[in-house]
């Protein structure tokens, strides 16, 4: 098992490598010049140049990356163009909310997601069914934006249950940290809900054909045990996948997201730097996107173990 | 192994002497399709008495399997329903039993083991696991409880080293070892009948001998009946008591064991026995003969013809075959057969 953590954390340093030449090749091939957005409207060519020495722009690409390159091993990410920051710091502040708004939509989706598609599965055909399918449907075509306004306009200003805007953070107020976190969650876990409950009726499906349950329901079990200590469970390396992969969909999602309700988090930082041209953070947000994701990865993997005892590292 | 049976043994539960514990009566699994109504059983009936092993061999698709879930009631419904019959199991016709009464009877009373052992256990579960699930359920046994009788039950099938076994998974064994799992499981809490729908197909040829007689040394010790589906005469030679021949979901033989064997009445039943592989020595010294097969497949059974269902690949057939179906009549003492011109088929020689 460590072998294999090991093994395979070697493996992402070439995926690593690549996305960081992708990552430093951005700043390059794409148009507009730093040091003039730097430099701002009424710079003169005298300064832009000198601008460009202090970034060290005007050094070959080679050395330019080979700098750019130690100083991420060093925790350098650069500094922010538009506010002078570190970039590693602006990156900091910002993990927690979208770290809670990701675990939150998680834990959500997943609880209701896994129910419903394994009810799904034991009606197939029935009203049930069609209706779990037709909210995994719609969920999964509507637009994150169109939701969460939806569920503004619902939720907090027709109903006032819940702020519009903005986040409370967990250490703060519990409490207020729930009021804030909940419809965005919801927004986000709609996608991710439709997701995981397709792939929990698909899999039972398949698994429920198994011979294996046949044996079960000839034990006399409940219908209810059958399917959730000899199907589920069954059915768990295949679902634990999509959860897992569907968390990296969720990036996306997140970015839009916390801008319509204005949460101070990662994918707000993305947006902004974007909007600046704010290549420094633009970079460090990709980086930690994908080194996030990879290593998902290897703990989907890894979560194999808890679910097939046939699979061994 | 004196002290796990003594343990294992269950009060005899009351069936008077002679008496069948389980006897389905004119039982109809019809199949609901788009192209039509499958009569996959049409019209069965037979009787099974305590400790007896009744064969009931016929080609895939003859109803075979279809019965064994009807008697467990596990067929799917819808597409499938009960269109008549009884099936009377210690007088309660288990075809009027709500779910929650035929869960208890599931497992508990008549249990079931299946063809293939690698994929009928549930891979991610331990053995111990799914040996105790059924006694928990059906004997309120505890933890602690069931996991002695599991490791009795291990006992019993012959599993070395039980208490190891009971934590590990079903791919940590070879497939003999898993049907002797499935065995042990079906037998946890003492069933009075035991359906074993092609138990040794999936099996290594010394293997199958082996469960083979470990079925039969159950019954001798239990007293559990057995139905023992099979395609396999060889098997039904050796262990049944009683034979039933199915052909597109009717009965069309049914007598003793050697009766059977010695006067078949059915083209069907020779057309079987003639297929069996049987290698004299001097055949092996030369060209083994080619098998004889039963030309032609079972009709499909949605569009059965109006006489006998197997006119069409009978060697024997007459123009009246085709005309109605033949009834089941007695042929011999204790042997009946569904055919018209059974009298005047040739004299069989095995």
């Amino acid at each position: 098992m460590l072998a294999y953590v090991i093994r395979r954390l070697i493996a992402t340093i070439p995926i690593m490598a690549l996305v960081a030449i992708f990552v430093f090749l951005l700043l390059h091939l794409s148009p507009g010049d730093p040091a003039v957005i730097i430099a701002g409207d009424f710079a003169t060519e005298a300064q832009i140049q000198e601008i460009r020495q202090q970034l060290g722009l005007n050094d070959p690409l080679h050395v330019q990356f080979w700098n750019w390159l130690m100083n991420l091993f060093r925790g350098d990410l650069g500094t922010s163009i538009y506010s002078g920051l570190p970039v590693s710091r602006l990156i900091l502040q910002r993990v927690e909310p979208t770290l809670m708004l990701t675990l939150c939509t998680m834990v959500i989706a997943v609880t209701i997601a896994i129910p419903l598609g394994v009810v799904a599965a034991w009606k197939v055909g029935t009203w049930v069914d069609r209706v779990v399918m037709t909210v995994a449907v719609l969920g999964f075509s509507l637009p994150v934006f169109v939701l969460g306004y939806a569920l503004i306009l619902g939720g907090s200003v027709w109903l006032g249950w819940f702020p519009v805007q903005g986040y409370t953070s967990i250490f703060t107020s519990f409490t207020g940290f729930l009021a804030h976190i909940t419809l965005p969650a919801l927004t986000l876990g709609l996608v991710y809900m439709a997701l995981i409950a397709r792939m929990t009726r698909a899999t039972m499906l398949e698994v429920m054909n198994e011979d294996y349950v046949r044996t079960a329901y000839a034990k006399g079990l409940s219908t209810r045990t059958v399917l959730v200590k000899h199907a589920l469970k069954n059915a768990m390396v295949p679902i634990s996948t999509t959860i897992g992969l569907g968390l990296a969909l969720l990036i996306g999602g997140v970015v839009v997201t916390e801008s319509v309700f204005a949460i101070p988090g990662l994918g707000r930082l993305t947006v902004d730097a974007v909007l600046r041209t704010d290549y420094p953070v633009i970079q460090g947000v990709i980086l930690v996107f994908s080194l996030t994701y990879v290593m998902l990865n290897l703990l989907i993997d890894l979560s194999y173990v808890l679910f097939d005892p046939r699979i061994r590292y | 192994m004196t002290e796990a049976m003594t343990l294992s043994a269950a009060p005899p539960r009351p069936v008077p002497a002679g008496e069948p514990v389980l006897e389905v009566e004119d039982l109809r699994t019809y199949f609901d399709t788009r192209d039509g109504v499958v009569k996959a059983v049409d019209g069965l009936s037979f009787s099974l008495k305590p400790g007896e092993i009744l064969g009931v061999v016929g080609e895939s698709g003859c109803g075979k399997s279809i019965t064994s879930l009807s008697i467990m009631q596990l067929v799917p419904r819808p597409p499938a329903r009960f269109a008549s019959g009884a099936i009377r199991f210690r007088g309660r016709d288990l075809l009027k039993l709500g779910h929650e009464e035929m869960r208890r009877i599931r497992g508990n009373e008549i249990s079931m083991i299946f063809q293939d052992p690698m994929s009928s256990l549930n891979p991610v579960l331990t053995v111990g696991d799914q040996l105790t699930e059924a006694v928990i359920l059906h004997q309120k046994l505890g933890k602690r409880a069931a996991r002695d009788r599991a490791r009795e039950m291990l006992d019993l099938v012959h599993i070395p080293e039980p208490e190891r076994r009971l934590e590990e998974y079903p791919h940590q064994l070879s497939g003999g070892m898993r049907q002797r799992v499935m065995i042990a499981m079906a037998l946890g809490c003492d069933p009075s009948v035991l359906i074993a729908d092609e138990p040794t197909t999936a099996l290594d040829v010394t293997i199958q001998a082996q469960i083979l007689a470990l079925m039969e040394e159950i019954r001798d010790k239990l007293k559990t009946a057995i139905i023992l589906i099979t395609h396999d005469l060889g098997v039904v030679a050796e262990m049944a008591d009683r034979v039933l021949v199915m052909y597109a979901g009717r009965k069309v033989e049914e007598a003793d064991v050697v009766e059977l064997f010695e006067r078949p009445q059915h083209p069907y039943t020779r057309g079987l026995m003639a297929s069996i592989p049987r290698l004299t020595a001097a055949e092996m010294e030369t060209a083994p003969p080619r098998l004889s097969e039963i030309p032609g497949i079972v009709p499909s059974l949605n569009a059965l013809p109006p006489g006998c269902t197997f006119a069409d690949r009978c060697p024997h057939v007459q123009d009246h075959c085709r005309r109605g179906y033949p009834p089941l009549e007695p042929k011999r003492p204790g042997h009946v057969a569904a055919c018209w011109e059974s009298h005047r088929l040739p004299e069989w020689q095995p």
